[in-house]
């Protein structure tokens, strides 16, 4: 590590408007190493690396690849200077093969086949020598999602890319995928190529990085060897202040069946089985977990439970009201049942990116009294509402006059919280909870949600973040492939097996309640 | 990309549609000028022709009415996430409601009653008409951009039918139906405004526009202030979150577009009983379509609405006094001249605001310190 680093920053500024996004960046990152960049969200991290690959430009500062100061005015010049980046959202063709994927952008002249060829030779090349090995001629649609990820990092090194960007790798994949994915960063790291792991768990940077990073409100704040540094203190770096990262709660006392589904099955317009036969209940007074890799029938489980969508078979009661497909029902009618509902994509579903954040405050409940009255809005109450809810979840800005778009995520998502837990509801639905949300909120949203539970709701919970459902969830389902995998008591249940759930495999009994 | 501002409040609301009109009229002059004529006599011809007397006032205000009508139609689709292009033939419709209420009750009732009849015929008529689109697209899948179109020409199919066969007064030799009798016509501004002693010249003027500012008030009520204009708003942001909200997607679908079809049906108000006083076929003219261009000028907001109309009528009656003034200028080139308003301030509307922003907004960056602190 005596040469000059790989990548070298000083002095990054950038500004989106009147968002100081980077203030005044100056990191080294070692060649042949794996170096972390932990931080909350919009702490900068993103931003930076935008930078660094070109598709924002600096206001000011520099950068310097292997001790050589460059001009990064697109993703094509950090492409030519060996940058490559594997973005969080997978950027493939899912009706092509690895193979036709591999070449989009580089096929090498107006005939396909030989650049085809050439990639396939090119292919088998780097899967000898980084142990990536996967077929050439599958579809992506056909692949695991680790798989997918896999083409991506292919894709990059294709290109000739000896630094590698990865922004959020593990948010999509099982724990041991994620695990997977970190022995194949290890292989690429003693094969020389430099890694950049962009990411908010401090297990991963413990994990897999020798170097960390840590970004607040724009700059850096601390720069520790993994080695030397441990998770607490990284989290109170990265939130300014110290953080509890374990939930304190007492043990549930659970009354009677608020929310109960019999062998619900979804089937859809193709045919193909997104529920097959989910059987749960939640008690009054206990927070369920549902745990399970994203795509595997949750987003469906939530639609039908806040009654946005009917199941094709089975049947669900809430609160004593019986629902199948001979008696359906619709959101409205669950939201006064006392069901609330705190949807999992809060920008597509939970509110409305061009209204206040008061008419988002009130989104399905804009017609109940106080808010409208003899048939009218009743604007100031819509907007003292809005007020209180911001005061008692901290939401800030607190202006409720404000687009919600304007708000960060985490205090997007608070208020969307907020305004379905202001009616104290007996159900609570809750999908992805802290999504998008930094950890200074996530503490705080996980003790409300406990508090709820503690007032005598029934609260379900769907997280892909196994750490979220074990900290929360007194009971936890898993899901697989539309399927309730089983059921594990909070007390029992560990990252290794919910993980071999998670991924379709049946765990040993003994760990297992219900299966 | 990432470093544009956005524009002041007053910037975005005055500022850019008056430079879009600017743009719009300098085009004009260099076409006008091509011709051989002076643009700036022409457009002391227009201005004069719109707004130099209190007749041509009158008739500028007259047309204004009808695209408040068609533009607020427009808007309440627009609104909920439809593109209504049916406001031509929901028109047509409603005008036919109108007059059919007309010939069937103006013998027995009197004007007060009937009236308000008519009205509400127009506005139920114009609302069917809207409907059956709304309805396939809501339940059927088909989009409503391409029924709405196809009920334009069913509408005016309908009408020469009915207007050649069924409604033609006896021993008529043009296709219209009786004379509405008084109680059915809906009496002129002039004749109003000289019962309580001003006297203004006659024009096509009439008590229409009243109900056309009542229109105004209403939408701006109706969409900001119920609940029901908040999930026909939401559904029109973020369908998703309207289900989620618990809003029947297929209802409000057909909510908006009877308010629209019937909006546009008022336009039957105006002509039929405002000033033809009987019905006759092709009074839409137009409006309908040109409804679109005026909500989009507007922003879709009553306020706005009103402004464009009255450009839009202002030009509506400028353009004729222009053709008749000088020859070369025909009323295909007044259609041009309006075409070229609508393409810059619809069309072209955000092409000058990346140099309004560079004017604009370089002033807020001094704001950055203040606005992290509260948000950090």
């Amino acid at each position: 590590m005596a040469a000059a680093p790989a990548i070298e920053l000083s002095g990054i500024q950038k500004s989106f408007g009147n968002v100081h996004a980077v203030r005044g960046v100056s990191l080294a990152i070692a060649k042949g190493a794996i170096t972390g960049i932990v931080g909350e969200n919009g702490a900068g991290k993103s931003t930076l690396m935008s930078i660094l690959y070109g598709l924002y430009r600096a206001d000011a500062g520099e950068v310097r690849i292997d001790g050589q100061p460059v001009r990064m005015e697109s993703p094509h010049d950090a492409i030519a200077h060996g940058i490559g980046m594997v973005h969080q959202h997978f950027m493939l063709v899912d009706t092509f093969t690895v193979l036709e994927n591999l070449v989009l952008g580089a096929e090498g002249g107006p005939l396909l086949a030989g650049g085809l060829a050439a990639a396939r030779a090119e292919l088998e090349r780097l899967a000898r020598e980084y142990g990536l090995s996967v077929d050439p001629d599958a579809r992506i649609a056909d692949l695991s999602v680790g798989e997918q990820q896999r083409v991506e990092i292919l894709k990059v090194l294709f290109r000739g890319a000896r630094i590698l960007i990865l922004d959020e790798p593990s948010a999509v994949l099982t724990p041991q995928e994620t695990d997977r994915l970190f022995r194949i960063l290890a292989t690429l790291k003693e094969r020389g190529v430099t890694i950049v792991l962009i990411t908010h768990k401090l297990r991963e940077i413990m994990a897999a990085t020798d170097h960390v990073y840590v970004m607040r409100q724009g700059q850096i704040v601390a720069d520790r060897r993994t080695a030397e540094t441990n998770p607490e203190e990284l989290a109170e770096l990265m939130v300014g202040r110290k953080v509890r990262l374990q939930l304190d709660k007492i043990a549930a006392t659970s009354g009677e069946v608020l929310l109960a589904a019999e062998k619900l099955s979804l089937v859809d317009h193709r045919g193909v089985r997104l529920l097959d036969n989910v059987d749960l209940e939640v008690r009054a007074g206990e927070i369920v977990g549902i745990a399970g890799v994203s795509g595997n029938g949750q987003s469906e489980l939530l639609q039908i439970l806040s009654g946005i969508r009917r199941p094709t078979s089975g049947r669900l009661t809430v609160r004593g009201r019986l629902i199948d497909a001979h008696h359906p029902t619709d959101p409205a009618e669950m939201r006064a049942l006392g069901l609330a509902h705190v949807p999992e994509d809060r920008l597509r579903q939970g509110m409305v990116a061009a209204f206040q954040a008061s008419e988002t405050a009130i989104l399905g409940y804009q017609a109940e009294p106080p808010f409208c009255r003899n048939y009218l809005l009743d604007g100031p109450a819509v907007g003292r509402h809005c007020a209180t809810l911001m005061d008692r979840f901290d939401v800030r800005p607190r202006a409720p006059a404000l687009r919600s778009s304007n708000f960060s995520g985490g205090n997007q998502q608070k208020l969307v919280l907020a305004r379905e837990m202001a009616r104290e509801p007996k159900v609570l639905l809750v999908g992805q909870p802290t999504r998008g949300v930094d950890i200074g909120a996530i503490e705080f949203i996980h003790r409300e949600l406990v508090k709820s539970r503690d007032n005598g709701c029934a609260v379900l919970v769907v997280s892909v973040e196994l750490d979220e459902i074990l900290s929360l969830a007194d009971r936890i389902l898993v899901m697989f492939a539309g399927r309730i995998m089983g059921e594990v008591p909070a007390g029992r249940a560990d990252e290794r097996t919910l993980g071999l759930m998670m991924a379709g495999a049946h765990p040993a009994p003994s760990a297992v309640e219900g299966a | 990309m990432s470093t544009r501002r956005p524009l002041p409040a007053w910037a975005e609301i005055a500022v850019l549609p008056l430079v879009n009109i600017a743009l719009a009229f300098l085009t004009i002059g260099i076409i006008v000028r091509i011709i051989g004529v002076d643009p700036l006599h022409a457009l002391k011809l227009l201005v004069v022709g719109a707004i130099g007397s209190s007749e041509s006032i009158g008739y500028t205000l007259y047309y204004t009415t009808n695209f408040i009508f068609t533009g607020l139609a427009v808007a309440v689709a627009f609104h909920a996430g439809l593109f209504n292009i049916g406001g031509e033939g929901q028109a047509y419709i409603g005008g036919l409601g109108c007059g059919l209420a007309i010939l069937a009750l103006d013998r027995f009732l009197p004007a007060p009653l009937m009236i308000p009849v008519a009205i509400l015929a127009a506005a139920l008529f114009g609302a069917a008409w809207a409907a059956v689109p709304a309805w396939l697209q809501a339940w059927r899948g088909s989009h409503i951009v391409i029924t709405t179109i196809m009920f334009n020409f069913l509408a005016a199919a309908l009408m020469v039918y009915l207007m050649v066969n069924v409604l033609i007064a006896p021993g008529s030799m043009t296709p219209q139906s009786r004379n509405f009798a008084a109680s059915g016509k809906l009496p002129s501004m002039h004749d109003t405004l000289a019962a309580i002693g001003i006297q203004v010249a006659p024009s096509a003027l009439n008590l229409s526009i009243v109900l056309a500012v009542l229109c105004c008030i209403g939408v701006w009520v109706f969409l900001w202030h119920t609940p029901w204009g908040y999930a026909l708003r939401t559904m029109g942001h973020n369908p998703e979150a309207a289900v989620y909200a618990g809003t029947n997607l297929r209802h409000m679908t057909v909510l908006a577009m009877c308010i629209s079809g019937g909006l546009a049906g008022f336009v039957g108000v105006n002509e039929l009983m405002g000033v033809h006083h009987r019905i006759v076929l092709d009074f839409p003219a137009g409006y309908g379509f040109a409804g679109i261009a005026v909500a989009l000028m507007g922003r879709s907001h009553p306020v706005g609405i009103v402004l464009a109309a009255l450009l839009f009528g202002a030009l509506q009656q400028g353009g004729a006094e222009l053709a008749f003034e000088i020859p070369t200028i025909t009323r295909e080139m007044v259609v041009v001249i309006q075409g070229l308003i609508i393409l810059f301030s619809g069309a072209l509307a955000n092409m000058p605001r990346p140099w309004l922003q560079l004017f604009l907004s370089s002033p807020r960056s001094g704001e950055v310190p203040a606005q992290r602190a509260e948000g950090s």
